[in-house]
């Protein structure tokens, strides 16, 4: 195992740029998740840290030694790609073994260690099948066996979960936390789903148009979001936004908005730097920190209905305060809700966020 | 809304023939007829004259006789069979030519030259197709006399070359005549393997190549292990119609005429002088027969492993 490291990396591909000027560091033994949108450049990030992709500029550092030019099968990593990459000629035990025989081992032996793993992956009854034999379940574990087959100092993951159905999505995820639990591997993994992300990642990088908007841990991201896109992106629901007009009176910072009613908050030297550059701000309250409320509730949002979504275990009732600024409330009861046309949702004045008219987190609004 | 359904009901009465049976058989008439004039007859033509003693001038140039098998056994007599200027001995030459010219001259350069330029810059393999179509695209006939310009003994371009760094002039054409003819037909045909090696190799994901360079794979065991084995049913295709047309190829009777002592007279050629230039008929068509013969054993080799490939389908 070892750590990984991105210097200042940028990765043009013509005139687009699809990483641009990139920093983190991956400690021994963590496992981190790239998230963002198609295009915000995790893949590619995750190519060049498998040297499937050199960076137009900067420097790529595996356990401490910079392997920017480096050759993919001079870095001793592993990886798992999204389509599998199993090799339709090869029957498992020798996809799986293919890393071994590369590397010289003998038949007995490398098809041995093949049985192993495939065994802990519970696809060892399998060997003798071919790639088009089995199930698209069972094709991951067997890109996953491969890549668990030998040694790495990091391995990679490219989506690798996307293909397959929910149920067997959700299976895999938990097979693969406790594989970490196990191992204790250095991985770096790409995803798009941020539920993918917040259950297998020790730190998550959120990016954005090849930037790293926030790199921090789960709970972290979801209490703390750096911007409105973290915000927005990570959370099921997402956090709702609210535009909000915002004063100063009397020491106090006065929030407005179509159906809002909000006590006045205290003013800190973050709100007032905030304020200065612009009163625009947006107001965020994630949908499971909202509940219908009675009349004369201090903090509250009123629109007309929009949806009453009962899913079991909890209700989604959202809102639509005009122009396709919905409020969605995630209510944590197996009974259905009984509402009228328009709808009152409440909060806690500490579950709120507050951000600036660019979009970015004020810190410590609640003290 | 009441000429909605008249449309779809013409619809089902088309039923996706574009033309009724006798309108169909009335326009391929005039196919039908070029088709058996120019080669359902010759064919069976070629078979009945091969049993005859045709020739182009003297008593059976009218009159030809019903010999039988005369001309095949003639052919195989073992008292001349391996003599040059014989059958045999263009037969044995043709097969020598077809494992050196097309086997692996254009086989496995085609092979090499595809996987090579599966890893240079995109600009690079674009070049490389433009120039090895254009080279393949060129008439047999400017290319035999390029050839034969190229190699000539006084004002060649070879031996300026040569000459030019200090070696010495040489007389390929005649000293060399074998190697002439594979190295031409190596030249000519490599690109149609290379074309087809290279689209082959192009239909491959790009991850599994991905793979096993994450896995430590060399360029020769990704290769070997991977893309041979994906391409495998492109090989065989390949090899079995190069191995046809370099077995009836022609064109080097451009260069050689044959010679010199009927060192690079292949079966086509020897078929061509037996029968039109001896004018021979019935043992030129004994000739053709044999060759279609050959023909046929290799397009059912082709024709059955085709149908092996679709049959498992797994």
């Amino acid at each position: 195992m070892a750590s990984v490291a991105f210097s200042k990396v940028t990765k043009s591909f013509g005139e687009f740029k699809a990483v641009s000027d990139v920093s983190f560091d991956i400690g021994d033994g963590e496992f981190v998740c790239l998230l963002g949108p198609s295009g915000c450049g995790k893949t590619t990030s995750l190519r060049m840290i498998a040297g499937l992709e050199t960076p137009t500029s900067g420097q790529v550092m595996i356990g401490g030694e910079d392997v920017t030019h480096f050759h993919p099968k001079d870095r001793n990593i592993a990886m798992v790609f999204q389509d599998y990459a199993l090799y339709p000629h090869m029957n498992l035990a020798d996809n799986i073994a293919y890393p071994l025989k590369v590397r010289g081992e003998a038949v007995s032996k490398r098809h041995a260690r093949a049985k192993e793993v495939a065994d802990v992956l519970k696809i060892g009854h399998l060997l003798d099948r071919l790639p088009s034999q089995i199930s698209g379940g069972q094709q991951q574990r067997t890109s996953l066996a491969r890549a668990l087959v030998y040694p790495a100092q990091v391995y990679l993951f490219d989506e690798p979960l996307s293909n397959l159905d929910a149920k067997l999505r959700l299976e895999a995820r938990g097979f693969l936390n406790h594989l970490q639990r196990d191992m204790g591997m250095t991985a770096v993994y790409v995803t798009h789903d941020q539920a993918e992300a917040m259950a297998l990642a020790t730190r998550i990088a959120v990016m954005d148009q090849g930037r790293i908007v926030q790199y921090a841990s789960p709970i972290e991201i979801y209490r703390r979001p750096a911007t409105t896109f973290v915000a927005n992106f990570v959370g099921n629901p997402p956090m709702n936004l609210v535009e909000v007009e915002a004063t100063k009176d009397d020491g106090k910072l006065q929030l407005k908005a179509d159906g809002l009613t909000i006590a006045a908050l205290p003013m800190t030297d973050a709100i007032g730097t905030a304020l200065a550059a612009g009163s625009k701000l947006t107001l965020g309250i994630r949908p499971e920190h909202l509940d219908v409320a009675g009349a004369g509730a201090p903090n509250t949002i009123t629109a007309p209905l929009f949806a009453n979504e009962n899913m079991g275990p909890e209700s989604l009732v959202t809102i639509d305060r005009g122009e396709g600024a919905r409020v969605t409330a995630r209510i944590f009861t197996d009974d259905h809700i009984a509402l009228g046309e328009t709808v009152t949702l409440g909060f806690a004045a500490d579950h709120v966020h507050l951000f600036d008219s660019a979009g970015k987190r004020i810190p410590e609004i609640n003290g | 809304m009441t000429t909605e359904p008249i449309t779809t009901e013409a619809k089902k009465v088309r039923n996706f023939s574009l033309l009724s049976n006798r309108a169909g058989a009335a326009f391929l008439t005039p196919a039908g007829l070029l088709v058996s004039v120019f080669v359902i007859v010759p064919f069976f033509w070629v078979i009945f004259v091969s049993f005859t003693n045709r020739t182009l001038l003297g008593r059976t140039a009218l009159n030809p006789e019903f010999v039988g098998l005369a001309n095949y056994l003639a052919l195989f007599d073992p008292a001349t069979f391996f003599q040059r200027g014989q059958f045999g001995f263009s037969l044995i030459l043709t097969t020598q030519f077809v494992l050196a010219s097309a086997l692996i001259g254009q086989a496995l350069l085609g092979l090499l030259l595809a996987w090579l330029i599966q890893t240079v810059p995109p600009w690079i393999k674009r070049l490389t197709e433009t120039f090895v179509i254009a080279a393949w695209i060129l008439p047999e006939v400017v290319i035999g006399f390029a050839w034969f310009a190229f190699l000539d003994r006084d004002a060649g371009t070879l031996n300026m070359m040569l000459n030019a760094i200090g070696l010495p002039s040489g007389d390929f054409l005649l000293d060399q005549p074998f190697w002439v003819i594979v190295v031409f037909n190596t030249w000519r045909g490599a690109a149609f393997s290379m074309m087809l090696f290279n689209s082959a190799f192009s239909s491959i994901p790009p991850s599994y190549f991905q793979a096993a360079d994450v896995a430590g794979a060399t360029s020769w065991q990704k290769f070997r292990d991977i893309a041979v084995p994906l391409i495998r049913g492109h090989i065989v295709t390949n090899l079995i119609l190069i191995t046809m047309w370099t077995f009836n190829t022609f064109t080097p009777f451009l260069l050689t005429n044959g010679g010199p002592s009927y060192r690079t007279e292949l079966v086509s050629i020897y078929n061509y002088r037996v029968a039109f230039q001896d004018f021979q008929f019935g043992k030129g068509a004994a000739v053709g027969v044999i060759m279609m013969l050959i023909n046929l054993a290799f397009a059912l080799v082709y024709l059955s492993i085709g149908r092996k490939k679709k049959a498992p389908g797994t």
